[in-house]
């Protein structure tokens, strides 16, 4: 009790002036995080303002010399194709961000519907799901996505589709854990005892007090996902050429380390930046999150 | 045992709530516990019914089994729970979810566990209405209104508020609030000052009182606290071990204990002892184990004045007085209620 007393004047301060400025306030307190925060909120603007910032047709092969070295026209030169890098650097984080917003997105969904299936429904449907997780994470992700994208063949879909189903197992067990936890909680029972349906309790007060650890979660393997979509395109086994894509440019740029390190380079430290960013900011949220961490309260 | 009775006297319709030989077996993997045996109670409409016994005797269980809140493991085995004519038990999940938060609703024994924390209470208290007719406001200005009856300072500022922004008193008062906005016709309350000081125990006693009368509802009221059943209840039931032992109305089981149980119960109850000592009486020996069939007298292992026969034979129910039953053989000189 003595935590819910301390906490008290936060929360009603985070009450009168809304809930988000409270939330920046809190952000900007964690260096680390503000720096995240800045990280994330420059990258994804440079990726949905992409268009507008590239200098040259990312696609167009021979708008310059190969491999020719950064210059005013081409700021970080060109690759073996005569490609701008600079273009396909700017567009390239396109290609990621998606990735992993829309399978964490996906992942996310399936898994807390999956997951609160197995904690509030019978046993045997609990253990089966749970097998079924379990069998999913048993494979280390990357040789898991190789297998189906060698089965399935290389494309956006099915790159989102594979890292969604490896995802998917580690949120629906968080989430099965706390629907557990909150099945047998008082409030349940009160919510039965007026005559609350299973959904409805499920829906209305179950799932609010499952998303704020899961959206944590999710922050925390953005970085993950975004290495793991590179990590399957400098493999080959990612975005067909010629879309531009982080992963592709190093791939691309590798073979020339030692003619031109500035393609490997320039593929390399936006990958590095968003990795870093969205750690940075998956850790700041947990800390504001997990009362344990706090130490300004 | 021949003095006025002082409530009046038991109109001849139907109680609302009429538990009758009620049997529930919880399976475990070490056997079946027998925790609720030959149960019968009723309650009347517009009277307030006391369970009292020690933990594990088997109260909050009947009071789970009325709202059907109990675990996957319970097994009602016989008997039935007429509310207003209908059988709980036999009717479908459909019908009877829509009894609860209907005509009946509950108040739970922690406060602090009893609202959900991420939710407001406004939410809260529009959503338990979803039986009733009315627009989104018409049922925020109901919610204000009861909020106000139990005593909520400043309600209408105080309805976007999440429940850790309540003490627990005020969380039990919410609560109520909640439980009795449906204007239930009975209102099933387990324990609900347990968890709360003696200062605010009174008040909520005082309170679930004046709002029983003004709405007119029933109350089964679950307690250890004889003093709040004393305080509340018009009749009480004494459970001990899975089975009501006496009961009766709740004068007749106060000044004329029937039961050696209720006897002790009483004795033991540091209010009620008139010297000053130092160490408070207890009943020597503890509950007995409920796994597996038992014959003779629950009691017996723990009872003074047990013979023979308890060992034997269980106890039928003794009627002594007007309204007042006990299962004792102590009691085999009196009229045989049923045989």
């Amino acid at each position: 009790m003595v935590s819910f007393e301390a906490d008290t004047p936060e929360i009603n301060d985070a009450i009168d002036t809304g809930a988000f400025g409270a939330f920046l306030r809190q952000l900007c307190k964690n260096r680390l995080g503000t720096l995240g925060g800045v990280l994330v909120v420059l990258i994804a603007a440079i990726a949905v303002l992409a268009p507008l910032i590239v200098t040259h047709d990312p696609i167009q092969i021979m708008v310059g010399p190969r491999l020719a070295a950064p210059s005013l026209d081409f700021l970080l030169g060109t690759d073996q194709l005569g490609r701008d890098t600079f273009s396909r650097v700017i567009m390239g984080g396109r290609i990621p961000l998606l990735v992993a917003f829309a399978s964490l997105g996906g992942a996310l969904a399936v898994g807390v519907v999956l997951g609160l299936i197995a904690g509030f429904g019978p046993r045997w449907l609990d253990n089966l799901l749970l097998l079924i997780f379990d069998t999913i994470r048993s494979f280390p992700s990357i040789i898991f996505a190789l297998a189906i994208i060698a089965l399935l063949g290389p494309s956006l879909v099915n790159i989102i589709l594979v890292i969604a189903i490896t995802c998917m197992p580690g949120y629906a067990r968080v989430a099965r854990t706390q629907a557990q936890a909150l099945q047998s909680s008082e409030y349940i029972a009160a919510e039965r005892s007026m005559g609350a349906g299973t959904t409805r309790i499920l829906a209305v007060h179950v799932l609010p007090n499952v998303i704020g650890p899961l959206v944590i979660l999710v922050s925390m393997d953005v970085p993950a996902v975004i290495a793991t979509s590179a990590g399957l395109s400098f493999l080959g086994m990612g975005v067909r050429p010629p879309t531009p894509d982080w992963g592709a440019i190093l791939n691309d740029g590798y073979s020339y380390i030692n003619q031109t390190p500035w393609i490997v380079i320039a593929g390399g430290i936006p990958i590095i930046l968003a990795t870093l960013g969205f750690t940075f900011l998956g850790e700041a949220l947990r800390d504001m999150f997990d009362p344990k961490l706090r130490k300004d309260l | 045992m021949t003095h006025d009775d002082p409530t009046p006297p038991p109109s001849s319709s139907r109680p609302l709530l009429e538990i009758c030989d009620l049997n529930l077996d919880f399976g475990t993997p070490r056997g079946r516990i027998h925790a609720l045996r030959n149960v019968s109670l009723d309650v009347p409409a517009a009277q307030v019914v006391g369970i009292v016994g020690e933990s594990g005797s088997g109260k909050s269980t009947l009071a789970y089994t009325v709202m059907g809140l109990l675990a996957e493991n319970a097994d009602v085995t016989a008997g039935s729970i007429l509310f207003e004519g209908r059988d709980l038990l036999t009717m479908t999940a459909q019908g009877r979810r829509s009894l609860l938060g209907d005509r009946l609703s509950m108040i739970f024994q922690d406060p602090m566990t009893a609202l959900n924390p991420v939710r407001t209470i406004e939410s809260q208290m529009i959503d338990i209405q979803h039986h009733e007719q009315g627009s989104r406001s018409e049922k925020r200005a109901r919610a204000v209104d009861m909020l106000h009856r139990v005593g909520i300072p400043d309600p209408k500022n105080r309805l976007g508020a999440y429940p850790h922004q309540f003490s627990g008193g005020m969380r039990q008062r919410v609560c109520i609030a909640m439980a009795l906005l449906v204007k239930p016709a009975l209102l099933v309350a387990d324990e609900p000052t347990t968890a709360l000081d003696a200062t605010l125990e009174v008040q909520i006693i005082h309170l679930l009182k004046d709002l029983q009368k003004e709405i007119g509802c029933s109350i089964l009221f679950v307690s250890h606290h004889l003093g709040a059943v004393a305080e509340l209840c018009d009749r009480v039931a004494v459970m001990y071990a899975g089975e009501v032992v006496e009961q009766g109305a709740v004068r007749d089981i106060f000044r004329n204990p029937a039961h050696p149980y209720t006897r002790a119960l009483l004795e033991c109850d540091p209010g009620r002892i008139r010297k000053s000592t130092r160490t408070l009486p207890t009943i020597p020996g503890e509950v007995p184990s409920l796994l597996g069939a038992k014959v003779g007298c629950i009691f017996r292992t723990r009872c003074q004045h047990a013979f023979d026969r308890c060992v034997q034979e269980n106890p039928v129910e003794y009627r002594i007085g007007v309204d007042q039953v006990a299962r004792c053989h102590l009691l085999g000189q009196e009229r045989l209620v049923s045989a």
